[in-house]
Order: structure tokens, then C-alpha cells, then sequence
């Protein structure tokens, strides 16, 4: 997740109410021209024909400002990818929102990107494969993607947005960290997002293939808290370190239904992006019912707020206003019960599944990647 | 010519960079920092420092001006504003010209 919000504020009154969100993900389409092996989109995507047309999308927009979000992230697949996003990013401006752009670049032109200035777009954050066009465009599955990300930046940087660079690291990768963060300085970026690659939807097929080695995981750490010293000041550096490593769950979503929702191209409202693969759960759509209502009252949203739906060992856990028992998705597909602790946990009775998946990829790292294809 | 110390110095003039602002949420009924990726309450010392914020009046100017209108000793102000500064800067939410 690409927001990273640190104010969590309850209203006042009498009556206690739903703290609102303070960040929407919308994914406006999930047409890409890249392939990447870990895309965090659902498996079945959408098609072109069910995506909400920019009308719709100014209302969510205006429905989410009153709700309290604060900040809205333009996502995908590729947001470039429609022909209509300038007028999307006018809508988001003039609902008050804070716009971000998370493009892989691809379908940006120097023009475009003028015109998204002058509709009002604030900070547009760019994804890169690797640090070279070989390996990066190896994983996107585009050839020249990387080059024209390059290009783009450099427009970027001329016309003054601000700039993050994300990089998913992984297995193939991750042993080129240091030149991945002095390429984000050699950009001119503000910050990098030094992702490790989460295991849902079609990341989990190349599993195998992505998994980094403990020892990578371990050298991360060092080189990122080396890099952040450093780079203080010069450099913001986020860090999604590799959870199947970690002894504690991440903090999903700063708390299931707390903080941020995601609106996916169909209209379909979740409470996280992998949400979906919750077998059981109900979903609504702002073609059906109000933000608001869909915020406080839907299904998918109340499940898993709070600690109520907890059972041991988070319900009695120090921990559990601190990670929430880590990833309700990731407990589904590892636990087969998505109220479980997330099996990343020390804590967990599945931890030792966990430590098998990382103990027994094989000794290659040319292990085949196994691609998706965009939809129509 | 901008630069990134994290730490300010009295002569420096801070101003906030492109793509980070102040507004008021109604919503919450407080001032808010909005920058990449980030967004921060503000309490009302936090928002008084910022309003002061001009990219023209130096540290200095700005800790005397808040002084005075807070009736608050100069010293006290300039370890608040200071510390509070430093760590915007830090995290590239403000820059400062010399």
C-alpha cells in the first residue's frame, strides 16, 4: 500500500463513531502494458467495458472529500492506460483531494504530463523493474520500458514534480539495492518506496522464482538503515522489508477498515486490494450505495475492524493494536482462515509452513517467471 | 540556491517545497500537512509555525514573530519551532534558502 499516513483521529461527540479514512486507491483501470510477475492486481482483472467512466469517478471523488479522505492515489494497472485521465485528475483536484499518479510511465508524454500539471496532479510516484534496461525489462515483459521510464522521469523533473521512485525487490534483484537507491538520487527523487515483493495474487504464482534468500533479507536491512543515515534529509527511503523473514506481521493497511480503502475499476469497494480473495466476504459498489455507508455499515469493511473478530493468539497479544494480527489476505491463503493470525507471526501455530516456503525454493535463481496478460 | 541540512540555521528562510501544503479539514476540524505520500495533523503550535511560513522571512524573523504573538520567551519558541523545522526537513517536507 502506497499510503503511509501517520494521523488517525476519532471525532468527538456523544455518539462514538468510525474514525474516517484518510486515504482512496483508485484503480482506474487494470488495462497495463507491462506484465510483471508479482502484480498485485486480482487475478480475474476487469474489463475495459466495466471500468467507471470519469463522471463516475468525479463523484466517488467528491463522496470521499466529504467522507474526510485527504489523500487519493491514481493506480492501475496502468492510469495512463485511459485516454481520459487528465479530465480524472481535474475531478480529483476540484473535489480538494491531494492527487498522486502511480504510473509504470508507460503511455506518459512530456505533453501529458504538462497538461496533468495544469489539471492540478501533486506527486507522481514511478515504478521501476531494475536499475538497467536488461533486467528491468526482463521483468516488466516491455521492451524499452525501462529507457522510456528514464525519459519520463527527466520530464518529470523538469516540469518540478515531486518524485518517488517505487522498486519492487525481489529475489532477482535485491542484490542490487545500493545502485537501485542511488539511481532514485541520480533521478532527483524525494523518496523511494523499497518494496519487498508481497505474496498475493499472481506474485504467489512465482513464489518460487521471487522468494528472497534470507541472507538478501538480512543484507536489505543493513544496506536501507546504512542508506537512511547517509541520505537524511537528501532522501526519503520507505521500506516494505520481506515479511515471510520478519518475526512479526506487518501492519496491513494501518489496521483492516481504519485508515484507507481501495475503489477498483468495476466500482467494487475494498477495504484492501487483495481483499477479494476472502472467501465469503460481501462486496459493495458506489454504483449501489454511498461511500459513507459503505465506510461504516458494508460488510467487507466491519469483518475485520477493530479486535473483536480476533481470536488467540492475537486476542490476547501486546501486539495486536500495534500489527492488528498482521494480513487478513495472507491468513486466508496460508491458513485457510482469514480471522487467523497472519502465519508470518512468530506466535503462529503455521509458522512453520512459513519457514518451509522460505527454506525450500530451489538453489537457482532462474527459476522460469510465469506471466499475466492484460485484458481487452 | 536551496539546500537539505536537516538542521536550520537562524539566517535560513524555510519554505515549503512544491507538492506540500496546509488546509484545513473540516472534516476533523483541524489543519493538516499534505505531502507525497504522507499526511500530517497538526496541532496548533505546529500550525501557527507554518503560517508564519512565507519563503521570504528568515528563522529568526519567524521565531521573534511568533514570540510576540504568543507574549512566549524567544528561547522557548526557537527550540519548538526548531525541532519542529528540522524534522519536516528531514523528511523533505521543507526546504530552506540561503
Amino acid at each position: 500500500m502506497p499510503s503511509d499516513v501517520e494521523t488517525a483521529t476519532g471525532t468527538s461527540g456523544a455518539t462514538p463513531r468510525i474514525a474516517p479514512p484518510i486515504a482512496m486507491l483508485a484503480e482506474l483501470t487494470h488495462r497495463c502494458p507491462l506484465s510483471c510477475p508479482y502484480c498485485s492486481n486480482p487475478l480475474e482483472l476487469a474489463a475495459r467495458e466495466a471500468e467507471l467512466s470519469a463522471a463516475q469517478w468525479a463523484r466517488v471523488f467528491r463522496e470521499a472529500a466529504r467522507l474526510g479522505v485527504l489523500q487519493l492515489h491514481l493506480s492501475g494497472g496502468e492510469p495512463a492506460s485511459r485516454r481520459d485521465l487528465e479530465d480524472i485528475v481535474a475531478a480529483a483536484h476540484d473535489a480538494d483531494l491531494y492527487t498522486n499518479l502511480i504510473t509504470s510511465g508507460i503511455g506518459l508524454t512530456e505533453r501529458r504530463l504538462k497538461e496533468l500539471e495544469r489539471r492540478g496532479l501533486d506527486h507522481i510516484q514511478l515504478s521501476i523493474q531494475g536499475v538497467d534496461p536488461e533486467s528491468a525489462d526482463e521483468i516488466g515483459g516491455y521492451r524499452g520500458g525501462h529507457a522510456r521510464k528514464m525519459q519520463v522521469a527527466e520530464w518529470v523533473r523538469r516540469i518540478g514534480f515531486p518524485l518517488t521512485l517505487n522498486a519492487v525487490m525481489h529475489r532477482r534483484n535485491l542484490g542490487r539495492l545500493p545502485e537501485t537507491i542511488e539511481l532514485a538520487l541520480r533521478l532527483g527523487a524525494r523518496r523511494i518506496e523499497v518494496a519487498t515483493v508481497q505474496f498475493h495474487g499472481w506474485a504467489t504464482t512465482n513464489r518460487e522464482a521471487l522468494m528472497p534468500t534470507r541472507e538478501q533479507a538480512d543484507r536489505a536491512r543493513e544496506i536501507v538503515g546504512e542508506a537512511r543515515v547517509r541520505l537524511r534529509g537528501e532522501l526519503v527511503i520507505d521500506y516494505v522489508p520481506a515479511d515471510y523473514h520478519a518475526r512479526y506481521p506487518k501492519p496491513c493497511m494501518g489496521g483492516w477498515g481504519s485508515t484507507g480503502f481501495n475503489v477498483a475499476p468495476d466500482g467494487t469497494v475494498l477495504p484492501c486490494h487483495a481483499a477479494q480473495t476472502i472467501k465469503g466476504l460481501s462486496f459493495d459498489r458506489v454504483q449501489d450505495r454511498s461511500l459513507a455507508d459503505i465506510w461504516e455499515n458494508g460488510a467487507a469493511f466491519t469483518a475485520f475492524r477493530g479486535t473483536d473478530w480476533m481470536q488467540e493468539p492475537c486476542r490476547s497479544c501486546d501486539r495486536r493494536h500495534l500489527d492488528f494480527g498482521g494480513c487478513r489476505c495472507q491468513a486466508m491463503a496460508l491458513a485457510g482462515d482469514p480471522a487467523a493470525t497472519d502465519p508470518v507471526c512468530s506466535k503462529s501455530p503455521h509458522r512453520a509452513q512459513i519457514a518451509a516456503i522460505v527454506e525450500a525454493r530451489p538453489g537457482d535463481s532462474a527459476a522460469e517467471l510465469i506471466r499475466r496478460a492484460s485484458p481487452a | 540556491m536551496t539546500s537539505r541540512s536537516p538542521s536550520l540555521a537562524p539566517e535560513d528562510c524555510p519554505v515549503l517545497p512544491r507538492g506540500v501544503r496546509t488546509r484545513f479539514d473540516p472534516v476533523r476540524g483541524i489543519w493538516v500537512l499534505l505531502a507525497p505520500e504522507r499526511a500530517l495533523k497538526l496541532d496548533p503550535v505546529g500550525t501557527a509555525i507554518l503560517a508564519e511560513i512565507d519563503g521570504k522571512r528568515s528563522l529568526a524573523e519567524i521565531i521573534a514573530a511568533l514570540a510576540a504573538k504568543f507574549d512566549a520567551p524567544v528561547e522557548q519558541i526557537a527550540r519548538d519551532a526548531g525541532a519542529f523545522l528540522a524534522g519536516l526537513a528531514e523528511r523533505r517536507m521543507l526546504e530552506v534558502k540561503r
